[in-house]
């Protein structure tokens, strides 16, 4: 298992030591073209988690490569790139192609791109084919079934998922009762999208055989262990990193505790229990997916 | 480097509206004033960015404005209770000054008498929104006061080396007036240190990301 950042709530050149405390950094999502992002207000606290609505602030693509990715070296970078048409990932995927990086994760989630799985489909086939660095999705919950939209990911040539991003919601200010944040709505993350985190990656762990970065609420090692079991294979931290930079260690240390506890010798034994203990009932499709994914995992490991 | 660790509360206190939270130093780098910490409020997800307001060799001291939960939960705070800090981070007030005055306003006068400390008591004026507010002036002896609707920036800034913290509409008065000032602004932040880009504010129509560009910038930046 790796520990990840998930994209958007680390910037490794302000905080290189945090970066390095992780198995690999995931950046924020770069652009074709420059973004300032949204006006403040550009954060909430609200009940049991945090909306933010930063607005892809990112430099654009050329100065990513020639400013930003110089000073990431000795990192292992994941590149989160985003845009609002098929040809906007394809130049990204394409300018990344030559670069030194270990996987391209595909924002498929903002919110100007559209989200049926057809168009997933599109996006991932397009940048596949402009790419042979690892594709990782990273698919919006805001579908009838992300499932559905997982398989899609995979036909298309997808080499992961990340799962999940936030979900959109709204604070009203405690006096005026208007929006706190300047853009309305922003997308909640925190421990209110842990449940919600693991029953995709549940999902889609029956759906698919592909590795799953699963993210969404993590702030302790049983929370980390509990996204294993659903399917993941890593697990990325979001919101945790705000209040605690030392986060990372901190949750590797529980989740040995965790493992330990249950009786796994490590990470890769946890994985898909939550499958494995009622595998019996599950539909003939749903348990070669499982079983392919767990195969594939040890095969790997082996 | 990083570094968050548990503090013991010492006490609190009323200051007006306000209140003084007073922690246990330990080993914590009191930093530059101006400079803040990320104070972890019991209960809430995110911690709460807060200057230091006093510190001396066994304390320090944070003024806050009770405005939300994060804050009413620091206020609540008593003695014994333990807090996790992370900090000094951002940067703080340039202190090799000649001429120095300050200039608070509200809450805004929080970072002010660790920094009149270090300046060796320079010339202030405090700017409150009523007579209730304004005991908290108390924490700056000899500072003048003014009281809505008497502005700040009523008093001669010509010719000092102004270092002012307050609401956007005063320190936007005092740039225009001192356009040398040296400005702490203020946002919501959820990280304090470059990571969550939350904290942006628009500066002479740039976007500034307060925790690590700031939360002190030239007026004339």
């Amino acid at each position: 298992m790796r520990l990840l950042n998930g994209s958007g709530c680390l910037d490794a050149v302000a905080a290189p030591d945090v970066a390095g405390s992780l198995d690999a950094f995931v950046t924020k999502t770069v652009t074709p073209r420059p973004r300032e992002g949204n006006d403040p207000v550009r954060i909430a606290e609200v009940d049991n988690g945090m909306l933010n609505a930063i607005g892809l602030a990112n430099p654009g693509i050329d100065r990513f490569c020639s400013d930003t990715l110089p000073r990431l070296v000795g990192l292992d970078v994941w590149v989160s790139v985003g845009g609002f048409a098929t040809r906007d990932y394809v130049e990204l995927c394409e300018r990344l192609d030559g670069v030194e990086i270990e996987a391209i994760e595909l924002n498929l989630s903002c919110p100007n791109v559209d989200e049926v799985p057809e168009s997933v489909g599109e996006v991932v086939a397009a940048a596949r084919a402009v790419t042979t660095k690892p594709l990782y999705a990273k698919l919006s919950l805001a579908v009838p079934d992300v499932a559905e939209t997982a398989r899609a990911a995979e036909t298309a040539g997808a080499d992961g998922l990340s799962l999940v991003n936030t979900i959109r919601g709204l604070a009203l200010d405690e006096r005026t009762l208007r929006p706190v944040l300047a853009r309305g709505a922003g997308g909640l993350s925190g421990p209110a999208l842990r449940p919600i985190a693991l029953a995709a990656v549940h999902a889609c762990r029956r759906a698919t055989a592909l590795p799953i970065v699963g993210m969404g609420g993590v702030s302790t090692g049983r929370h980390a262990l509990e996204l294993l079991a659903a399917g993941a294979d890593d697990v990325a931290l979001g919101t945790v990193l705000f209040s605690d930079p030392a986060a990372p260690g901190r949750i590797r240390a529980e989740l040995d505790a965790e493992l330990a506890a249950h009786g796994f010798v490590e990470a890769d034994n946890a994985r898909s229990a939550a499958h494995a203990v009622e595998g019996s009932t599950l539909d003939p499709k749903s348990r070669l997916s499982v079983e392919k994914h767990l195969h594939t995992r040890l095969n790997v490991a082996g | 480097m990083l570094t968050r660790a548990a503090h013991s509360v010492t006490g609190t206190e009323a200051v007006g509206p306000y209140t003084l939270l007073r922690v246990e130093r330990g080993r914590l780098d009191p930093g530059i004033p101006g400079q803040f910490f990320m104070l972890e409020a019991p209960g809430r997800l995110l911690p709460r960015p807060m200057s230091l307001c006093i510190a001396t060799e066994r304390e320090l001291g944070f003024l806050i404005d009770p405005i939300g939960p994060g804050t009413r939960a620091l206020c609540s705070l008593e003695a014994g209770e333990r807090l996790a800090i992370l900090g000094p981070l951002g940067n703080g007030f340039r202190l090799d000054v000649e001429r120095p005055q300050l200039v608070g306003g509200g809450i805004g006068i929080a970072p002010l008498p660790y920094l009149s400390e270090r300046l060796g008591s320079p010339p202030a004026v405090l700017g409150f929104r009523t007579e209730w507010h304004a005991e908290a002036a108390a924490l700056l002896p000899g500072a003048e006061v003014v009281v809505d609707p008497v502005p700040v920036t009523d008093c001669d800034l010509d010719g000092f080396d102004v270092l002012a913290c307050g609401p956007e509409p005063m320190l936007e008065a005092v740039r225009e007036r001192n356009p040398k000032a040296q400005l702490a602004w203020e946002a919501p932040m959820a990280c304090g240190y470059g990571a969550c880009w939350g904290c942006a504010v628009r500066i002479d129509g740039e976007l500034k990301r307060l925790c690590v560009e700031g939360p002190v910038l030239d007026a004339a930046a």
